[in-house]
């Protein structure tokens, strides 16, 4: 339960991420794909499936849809009182248009996430303007989402879902590319994220220190307590270059810091080499620390010390250090009847996460562990992609 | 707020100016474009695929947005 | 937090100005088209005056570019269906390098002249400022109307202009 929520407030983004890749001169190739992915790490199993395909109407208008189901299993470091076992699954299903005018894209979309707990859906537009002989992309993009928050107060197999808030999103999204050098291309995003009503995850519970005879662990359990506005900005500045062989270097600098006090750092370079017409392969190294939420505790010192509490560990403050590898092979570089080129994409990363303030209550307390003294909490990720993409 | 009031007003402006006659010779021409057309220079070769990756990021970390880029490509018609 | 409605409008100034940013488009032109020799994939030389007294289109194209892709076959059609009446297609192709060029023609082939420009010089000296170009010259070697871009169904205009010039 307590990754799906989260799962399901990042496909929000996720959805606005759809329209990301536009270029407002041609509208791009038919494509269509089939994806799994596969992430294990501190206690939980997520399987996704997905379809998508997109194709153009005529030259100036193409519709895109895709389909999206995940499921997660597991026993996750902060269930601490319910069942230790979750399983669940989220649907997200979304379509697209876009629309080609001159130099100008024109987008709109619609996505739904739908779990037992936690419903979601966001409309997003967005423009995208090529100016300077081509050489500059402006893009402007908004979205809204509606979320309907839940909690499952039965079992996994037998669910009792009482619905316990709802929370509207928006996000306002600007970015420039600009083509420097015929090597070069750069460009800066910047996104500003409201959230307005039920924000905490109801299944995550901060913890306060009691004496032993109240509580033999040390501490007791409490329900967080969120502020009910939540505003983010962040800022992404990036770089492709062509090197001087068939490669490219991208690096990128992410920048965000929001009205609950973290601020977070992102740093990441890529390594793309191609192989003729057959073989694409690619490295990534990525790094991301932030601080933690001005009203996170691992540990508070008794109840109700604070306004506001939360102890939900995407607010802790942490770092976390990715390596990642994708090769592409296209087993059609020519293309086969109706088909332009086929390829299949297979794509692994492994992220190390260490929380600094974040401690492992699970695994370890009393006798050999007083409160606040328990190891803080880190684990090991493994991502894994495949899929199959037809252009046609 | 203010940023997004800031960001969307500067975008106007700026677009203003453009449209009223400062003319800048692109300085890489169309036919010049051939390593920017290449798919490697892409910045989302696979969309769903770093949509995914944002997704298991924004599940795992306190930030979130300003992914993503456009642009760049053959520059065509 | 700005009113929805101020907002909506300030997104929706910012989309009609950044619309209305000027861009180049197709239309008449004047003035000599510069001659020029380059060499054809064979390596043998070739240039625009061996056509002198035909009505001429350079077409600028380039492996990487879609809409050049889009065009080849029925800017070949276009160039068998006219040549008998004094009308030949010049493909100039941008390129830096032959090979990509080879395997593209040889998977793909074309029946009009290609010749290829990795220097860019003629494209330079055409002023081309997009992918693809159509230059249509007169029989007196004078560009008459260039044409950027393509869309389905710019071979119309490019028949169109085509007999009107032959007809001169």
């Amino acid at each position: 339960m307590t990754h799906k929520h989260i799962f399901a407030r990042a496909a929000v983004i996720a959805a606005l991420l759809l329209v990301r890749s536009t270029s407002a001169d041609v509208l791009p190739d038919n494509r269509a794909d089939v994806f799994y992915s596969k992430y294990s790490g501190g206690g939980m199993d997520i399987t996704g499936y997905s379809a998508t395909a997109r194709a153009k109407i005529t030259e100036n208008f193409a519709v895109e849809a895709n389909y999206f189901i995940d499921k997660v299993s597991g026993a996750s470091i902060d269930v601490l009182s319910q069942a230790s076992v979750i399983k669940d699954e989220r649907k997200q299903k979304s379509g697209t248009i876009e629309y080609l005018r001159d130099k100008t894209t024109y987008t709109a979309s619609y996505t739904s996430s739908v779990e037992r707990d936690y419903i979601s859906n966001t409309a997003a537009i967005s423009l995208s303007q090529d100016m300077f002989g081509d050489l500059t992309t402006v893009t402007l993009g908004f979205a809204n989402t509606q979320n309907k928050v839940g909690e499952n107060n039965g079992t996994a197999n037998d669910p009792n879902v009482a619905w316990v808030g709802h929370a509207l999103t928006r996000a306002y999204s600007g970015g420039v590319s600009q083509i420097i050098t015929k090597n070069f291309i750069a460009g800066v995003n910047l996104q500003v994220i409201t959230d307005a009503g039920y924000l905490a995850n109801p299944y995550r519970s901060i913890r306060y220190l009691v004496p032993v005879d109240v509580n033999p662990k040390g501490y007791a359990l409490g329900n967080q307590v969120y502020p009910d506005t939540h505003t983010s900005t962040a800022v992404q500045v990036q770089g492709k270059y062509y090197l001087p062989y068939r490669a490219a270097v991208t690096a990128l600098y992410r920048y965000y810091t929001d009205t609950w006090g973290v601020r977070g750092n992102t740093y990441e370079l890529d390594y793309t080499h191609p192989i003729r017409n057959r073989w694409i392969f690619e490295g990534r190294v990525r790094y991301y620390k932030q601080n933690a939420a001005n009203f996170y505790s691992d540990l508070f010192p008794f109840a109700d010390s604070q306004n506001f509490t939360a102890r939900d560990q995407n607010l802790a403050a942490l770092d976390n250090t990715t390596i990642g590898a994708k090769v592409t092979y296209a087993f059609l570089p020519d293309g086969w009847r109706f088909f332009k080129r086929g390829t299949v994409t297979l794509d692994v990363s492994r992220i190390r996460f260490n929380y600094l303030d974040f401690r492992n209550i699970k695994d370890y307390g009393l006798p050999q562990y007083t409160p606040g003294a328990e190891p803080l909490y880190n684990f090991n990720a493994n991502v894994f992609q495949a899929f199959v993409s037809m252009y046609f | 707020m203010r940023c997004a009031n800031l960001l969307l007003t500067g975008t106007a402006l700026g677009a203003l100016l453009l449209s009223s006659g400062c003319s800048i010779q692109p300085w890489v021409k169309p036919y010049e474009r051939d390593r920017l057309a290449d798919p490697i220079m892409a910045w989302d070769r696979d969309a769903i695929s770093n949509a995914y990756l944002d997704h298991i990021r924004e599940s795992r970390e306190g930030s979130r947005g300003a992914t993503g880029g456009a642009g760049g490509g053959c520059g065509c018609n | 937090m700005l009113s929805t409605r101020v907002l909506l409008k300030r997104c929706a100034m910012a989309a009609i100005v950044v619309a209305s940013t000027a861009f180049a488009a197709s239309g008449d032109a004047s003035g000599p088209a510069p001659a020029f020799t380059l060499t054809t994939l064979a390596g043998q030389p070739s240039g625009l005056s061996a056509y002198k007294g035909q009505v001429v289109m350079v077409n600028f194209w380039a492996t990487w570019c879609g809409p050049c892709q889009q065009e080849m076959p029925l800017l070949d059609q276009m160039y068998k269906k006219y040549k008998p009446a004094g009308f030949t297609l010049i493909g100039v192709n941008v390129d830096k390098e032959a090979p990509p060029v080879k395997q593209l023609l040889e998977r793909k082939p074309v029946s009009f002249p290609v010749l290829l420009d990795p220097a860019n010089q003629v494209s330079k000296a055409y002023h081309v400022d997009e992918m693809p170009s159509s230059v249509i010259i007169d029989r007196k070697g004078q560009i008459r109307y260039i044409h950027r871009g393509y869309k389905p169904g710019d071979e119309n205009d490019y028949q169109d202009r085509i007999r009107q010039l032959i007809r001169e």
